[in-house]
């Protein structure tokens, strides 16, 4: 009776929540649009290094001899198939020096005045690249992928020059200049990228900011109003309260989660290949393992204000070191100590882990024991705090 | 129904365990529940002890306080305070803002614990019996306890759920309240389309959703304009007439305390200063032989009232502005021997008027300063001599 009873007061509070939910035009639109910026920004904005594109290279060709123009010529074959470059001519060393100074070019290619002699001598012929060191990430990329270019390039000439001038054939040729084939193979179909990594961690964390915002927000608001001493004084347990907000803010977090979830598999071609039951139990367990973190912030803070200052506090260090945007492992060995404090932490891995990699269960059962382990210790300090709280 | 308070030999029940049909023994107080071990075969169960939970003592007054006090902090918000309200009456507590009307609504209402005291309300203890005392009252209180989102209706059958009652039965309640204050048509209008006025109605019949025995009322006129004033004050009335339900009315407004309350309480820094019916609160001020004149004379002197103030029967004279004078008295010749007095020195007396004492009069007594936050413009001109009474005076504002 007494149980019933609670369920059923904190299910009218919930109808309540939601039906004023629901009524603002406002809120509903945020419902949407707060995932699909989400989505689009981290979508857009962090590099994948495979996606960089007509970046701007200035090239210069001193060669005296016709190797230099052979290289240019097939460098502009290769990228013309990639469109990775554009590639523009500069005079020399100087004029790339100004032209990254201004910020017109990203790199530069300089063919030195003895390419060809020194290659017809039988050397080896020096090509330089110029890097924008304001720019580190770009020009590691920049780096990566012209020294790769002309290594193919450099591997394509010699097999024909073996082939030409020795008389091997291309296939022996080849076999006898590279002698390894690499094959990438992930544990499931498909081609990483930074969408499968990033949407798993961006439902757990909207779900998280749904309880750790929404939750002190909708009773410190209460109290403000005044509204909240209308069920203080109702003959309903303190916990009906905090339980029907809790599940109005769970279904705000989960279909706000859900919308994610379809936006990264309509607009960003991710694949979850584990099972959709379990994603919804790992988002579930997400919520539980955060309801007595935002239950303990609404019993101590005063009003509403207060409230949304101590939220942003802990949210945004939570947001970063939990592996949501970067992997933990990039990061120092202090702070990955620390992310092992966060349950979004372990919300984030398990859901990576069956989104992306289609693990069962039994893969992801040191993480769900976590985040049990989590809910049930913050809850257990929460709840007294709460009751407390409401009865001053 | 024999009461046992300590607790300890009350009367052994039987039970049946289901599942081997043992037979054991349970004892507890009436009312508790627990969980009981069957001794044969170890099953558990839940039992209820029968009985009904210690009935209410009432003594006829629906609520009753006795030494209650409340900190906050160091701060005395409630400061021993005792008094009773009988059942079926609208009681007032008066006082300025921050005097502990709204700490005491709190307490009675369990939102806030007392710090020291006890108070019964329907005959419940307000902590210990906090969930019963809850299903028997109502609370309007100074902030409107409704969501703006929602429709009246909706709002109503929030309320009505959380007091657990069945859907027919609620339907029809809220039927009944909408009609009861004339907002039927608005039944299905979102709160935030309504005027002040039409809102605090809604706000009333929502704290009348669960039928309470007793319903606070905190401050329910504030903020509204005259006619929703007058609306809220009838609908007070009407409730404490036609469903019999005792008020508790807490207000600054000596008006309304007068016009809505049986038996008041006048409550300053914490304190109750004074308590009873208001005809008996005025006459702490006013004698059987005192009065009040105000006079209006259109060519008023200095010396009209010097002589004025010379008489034996005048105990004060006040200058209220260039024409008029309140001039406070004793004895039944005062008001012919006044009128004599200005006319000899050549007054033209206009008008005058035997002002009823006022409770603002007694709050100003008792307090020595005005409940409403009214600065009086008019100080004398003037400065009147020696026979300054105790009674009617315009002191400064203390605060």
């Amino acid at each position: 009776m007494g149980v019933r009873n609670v369920i059923s007061h904190s299910l009218w509070i919930c109808w309540k929540d939601l039906l004023e939910f629901s009524r603002s035009k406002l809120r509903l639109v945020m419902l949407v649009l707060m995932p699909l910026f989400m989505m689009v920004m981290v979508g857009f904005i962090f590099p994948t290094g495979s996606t960089i594109t007509d970046t701007p290279i200035a090239l210069v060709n001193n060669d005296a001899g016709s190797m230099g123009t052979s290289f240019v010529a097939q460098l502009n074959a290769i990228n013309n198939k990639s469109g990775m470059m554009l590639l523009s001519s500069a005079t020399d060393f100087n004029d790339i020096k100004t032209k990254l100074q201004n910020n017109d070019i990203h790199g530069g290619l300089i063919i030195p005045e003895n390419f060809s002699s020194d290659i017809l001598s039988g050397k080896q012929g020096y090509i330089t690249i110029v890097i924008d060191q304001s720019n580190p990430q770009m020009s590691l990329t920049m780096q990566g992928v012209i020294t790769k270019t002309i290594e193919a390039m450099g591997k394509q000439s010699a097999i024909s020059n073996l082939n030409s001038s020795y008389h091997v054939s291309v296939t022996t040729a080849t076999s006898l200049i590279t002698p390894y084939i690499v094959e990438s193979k992930g544990i499931v179909p498909g081609e990483p990228n930074y969408f499968q990594f990033v949407a798993p961690g961006i439902i757990a964390m909207v779900v998280m900011m749904a309880l750790m915002t929404g939750l002190p927000h909708a009773i410190s608001y209460e109290k403000d109003m005044g509204t909240l001493d209308g069920m203080l004084a109702a003959p309903i347990n303190r916990l009906s309260i905090i339980l029907g907000k809790v599940t109005a803010q769970t279904v705000r977090g989960m279909i706000q989660g859900f919308i994610i979830l379809l936006l990264a598999v309509v607009l960003f071609g991710v694949v979850i290949q584990g099972s959709i039951l379990l994603v919804i139990l790992l988002i579930l367990l997400t919520v539980f393992s955060f309801v007595g973190l935002g239950i303990l912030i609404t019993s101590f803070t005063e009003n509403e204000e207060t409230a949304t200052m101590v939220m942003m506090t802990l949210m945004f260090p939570m947001m970063f070191l939990s592996g949501v945007f970067f992997p933990l492992q990039q990061m120092p060995w202090y702070m990955q100590g620390l992310a092992k404090f966060l349950p979004l932490t372990y919300a984030t891995t398990a859901l990576r882990k069956v989104m992306v990699l289609g693990a069962d269960i039994s893969a992801v059962g040191t993480e769900v024991l976590i985040l049990v382990a989590f809910g049930i210790v913050l809850l257990a300090v929460a709840v007294p705090m709460f009751r407390r709280a409401m009865s001053k | 129904m024999e009461k046992d308070s300590a607790g300890m030999n009350q009367a052994a029940h039987q039970f049946r365990c289901p599942r081997c049909g043992n037979i054991g023994e349970y004892s507890g107080k009436a009312g508790e529940r627990l969980i009981v071990t069957c001794d044969s075969c170890k099953t558990k169960g839940r039992v209820t002890i029968p009985g009904i939970a210690e009935p209410p003592s009432t003594n006829g007054n629906a609520i009753e306080i006795t030494h209650l006090r409340k900190l906050f902090k160091d701060f005395p918000a409630v400061d021993d305070v005792s008094f009773y309200v009988k059942k079926g009456e609208i009681f007032g507590l008066l006082g300025p803002n921050g005097a502990g009307k709204s700490t005491i609504i709190r307490m009675l209402c369990t939102l806030t614990r007392p710090t020291a005291g006890v108070a019964t309300v329907a005959g419940y203890d307000i902590v210990k019996q906090s969930g019963k005392v809850r299903t028997h009252i109502g609370l309007v209180s100074e902030k409107m306890i409704m969501y703006e989102q929602l429709t009246a209706r909706e709002n109503l059958k929030l309320f009505g759920k959380l007091y657990n009652l069945p859907n027919d039965f609620l339907n029809k309640r809220i039927d009944e309240l909408l009609a009861f204050v004339r907002m039927e048509k608005w039944a299905d209008h979102r709160i935030n389309t309504f005027s002040t006025g039409m809102k605090q109605r809604i706000n009333v019949i929502r704290a009348l959703v669960n039928q309470p025995e007793i319903l606070f009322l905190d401050e329910p006129t504030l903020g509204l304009d005259p006619q929703s004033t007058a609306e809220i004050r009838e609908l007070t009335k009407r409730i404490n007439t036609e469903n019999g339900t005792t008020i508790i009315l807490t207000t600054h407004i000596m008006f309304e305390a007068e016009a809505l309350c049986k038996r008041m309480g006048i409550i300053d820094h914490g304190k109750i200063v004074a308590l009873d019916t208001p005809a008996n609160l005025k006459k702490l001020v006013s004698g059987t032989d005192v009065s009040t004149f105000e006079i209006e004379v259109s060519n008023l002197e200095p010396r009209m009232m010097t002589s004025v103030q010379s008489l034996g029967s005048v105990k004060s004279l006040i200058q209220e502005d260039s024409n008029h004078l309140l001039v406070r008295t004793t004895g039944n010749d005062a008001f012919d021997d006044i009128v004599d007095s200005l006319r000899k020195n050549g007054a033209k007396v206009r008008m005058v008027k035997n002002l009823e004492p006022s409770l603002e009069d007694v709050f100003l007594h008792l307090t020595g300063r005005e409940a409403r936050e009214k600065v009086t413009e008019n100080t004398p001109s003037s400065s009147v001599g020696p026979g300054h009474g105790p009674g009617r005076r315009r002191p400064k504002r203390i605060r």
